[in-house]
């Protein structure tokens, strides 16, 4: 970590009681999702632009927290490179949108809604994103079994149509 | 199975204007099969005769569920999956993954190789644009130069096959360095491209730089600037286009970009003529970079000699009881990376193409995450849309280079 970004995680770790963790050469603080909002405003503030990554991680059968949702920020006038994670417990996974802040955490929370299930409160347009509208369930969770599809042959084939889950007239 | 539901005005009153709901403008659907939207992107434009007054992209329709599948496979299997998201960057995508791999299990990678990455990656850059010249040309009704591109691209591809035996989805750079040496007639293919591309570049300028039709449909166009750019997260070409000099090949320099000398077109205008200007000086840069590397190509090996992580050569198989065991290992279990997480961003021709990667020391990824440039480039669009013509639309969808694999993944 060079000087310049080991200030900014001081002072962020002091302003916000964050816990810094080093992951090759870049920083890592784990915040409070309370506190995320006004951290993205300061880390914003601080000259770190671009919101380069929103995501979570799934740590089920782990319920306390379940989640860690993932913003990666880049400094572009700075040239430097910052993380925060958030922990999300498993019953009633929300977080406070920061859509406001970074415009393209939009389209990135309703990602996050729409693969894991963690509403962002106060999102302007909270709608599934990728998978179909009336879809059921979160696939990027780990307790959503990875599909497959049974291939078919000539002897089967009527079989395995009838009990085929695709749209039928 | 749950019935189908139907999306009516009411779901989406809060993105169309006042003026939609009463039934005064009209709202029209434009793809998923519009041969303008590059793939199966579904655009719904609330229009006012022919002014788009609100574009709402809908995406997912080629959705694979590619992280969701890496999760469930080893590493070498996982790497297969990257070459399908933005399959026109193919190896950009293997080179973010292995880079990812390599930094979290802290391999090293021999210096041949470094160079074998970046003269493919230069020219997947170059081919890449290509094709955006080609389709982008071909909206604004340019039919000539798509047979001009796509000719030109089977040069590369032919490269691509040389090397790998693929020409596209070639899985050639693999952790640890690439798959095996480059052939004999490698060197003399890459000097034909360089020897001829740049005449055919002036050839495109030629054609479109000055023409008056190309400078009606794109001067003033889809106009951002660098700040809104950064603040949608949009990266690659058309931030440059928006006057922001940010590149990571330059900024955060990986695979030895360091030592070869080229330079960041920039354009302070943010249109989609811009943006077609940068992307034509890139390609020339690209010209540059390979052009380099090809010169002071070390000799050497081109595969780590870590052989928990990367298999031996099959010479050592046959003789060595431990290369047989580490192949035996590798080819059945797969290597265990140590816990921990990474985040590690290349430049794509389309932007910052990152890969978040969480290892819990098993030898499956736990959670992976494709941070990939098309999807938040395609987030401006909305905000380009407004008050533009449909026809400027097209232009301005063009202008983003979209791949839909790499949005929807």
């Amino acid at each position: 970590m060079n000087n310049e970004l080991q200030t900014i995680v001081e002072e962020l770790k002091k302003e916000f009681g964050a816990n810094a963790i080093e992951t090759h050469g870049d920083a890592s603080l784990v915040l409070p999702r309370e506190k995320i909002v006004a951290a993205c405003q300061r880390v914003h503030a601080l000259g770190f632009e671009l919101l380069s990554a929103l995501t979570a991680v799934d740590y089920w059968p782990e319920m306390q927290p379940r989640f860690h949702v993932i913003y990666e920020f880049t400094s572009v006038s700075r040239n430097l490179r910052m993380e925060i994670r958030v922990p999300v417990p498993g019953i009633h996974p929300t977080l406070p949108t920061v859509s406001h802040i970074y415009r393209n955490a939009n389209w990135r929370e309703r990602e996050l809604w729409d693969m894991f299930g963690i509403k962002a409160e106060g999102h302007p347009d909270l709608r599934r994103i990728l998978m179909p509208a009336d879809w059921e369930g979160h696939p990027l969770c780990k307790d959503y079994p990875l599909g497959y599809e049974e291939p078919q042959f000539t002897f089967n084939f009527e079989e395995i149509n009838l009990r085929k889950p695709y749209a039928k007239e | 199975m749950p019935d189908i539901q139907e999306v009516t005005v009411n779901d989406l009153k809060h993105l169309v204007s006042e003026r939609a709901i009463q039934g005064e403008t009209m709202l029209l659907n434009m793809g998923p099969q519009h041969p303008s939207t590059h793939g199966v992107l579904r655009l719904l434009l609330e229009l006012d005769g022919e002014t788009v007054i609100n574009c709402i992209p809908d995406i997912g329709f080629l959705h694979t569920g590619v992280e969701k599948n890496m999760e469930a496979k080893s590493y070498q299997k996982a790497e297969v999956m990257s070459d399908r998201l933005d399959y026109m960057n193919p190896v950009g995508n293997n080179l973010a993954f292995s880079m990812a791999v390599e930094k979290l299990v802290d391999l090293d990678v021999p210096a041949r190789a470094q160079a074998i990455r970046v003269i493919l990656a230069e020219l997947t850059r170059f081919q890449s644009h290509l094709v955006w010249l080609g389709t982008a040309a071909l909206d604004l009704a340019a039919m000539s130069m798509f047979l001009y591109c796509f000719r030109e691209r089977e040069y590369i591809l032919d490269v691509m096959e040389l090397c790998s035996g693929q020409r596209m989805m070639t899985t050639y750079i693999r952790p640890g360095g690439v798959w095996r040496d480059v052939p004999v007639e490698f060197e003399a293919a890459v000097r034909n491209i360089l020897k001829t591309f740049p005449k055919r570049i002036d050839q495109y300028e030629a054609l479109l730089t000055r023409n008056p039709l190309m400078l009606d449909r794109t001067l003033g166009i889809g106009k951002l600037t660098g700040e809104e750019c950064l603040n949608f997260g949009v990266t690659g070409p058309m931030l440059r286009a928006s006057g922001v000099k940010w590149d990571l090949r330059k900024t955060r320099p990986y695979s030895g970009y360091e030592q070869y000398d080229f330079e960041i077109p920039t354009r302070p205008e943010g249109d989609v003529y811009a943006r077609f200007l940068v992307r034509l000086e890139e390609m020339r840069q690209s010209l540059k970079i390979v052009g380099q590397a090809l010169d002071k190509l070390p000799i050497g090996p081109v595969r780590s000699n870590n052989y928990k992580f990367v298999p031996p050569p099959r010479s050592e198989v046959g003789v060595s009881m431990e290369a047989l065991i580490h192949h035996f290992k590798l080819w059945t279990e797969g290597f265990n990376a140590p816990k921990g997480s990474i985040y590690h961003a290349v430049e794509s021709p389309r932007g910052e193409l990152g890969v978040y990667l969480e290892s819990d020391g098993s030898p499956k990824p736990y959670r992976i995450h494709w941070r990939t440039p098309s999807f938040d480039n395609l987030q401006s669009i909305p905000l380009m849309a407004k008050g533009v013509l449909v026809a400027d639309l097209v232009a301005i969808i063009g202008s983003v280079d979209i791949v839909l694999g790499d949005v929807d993944r």
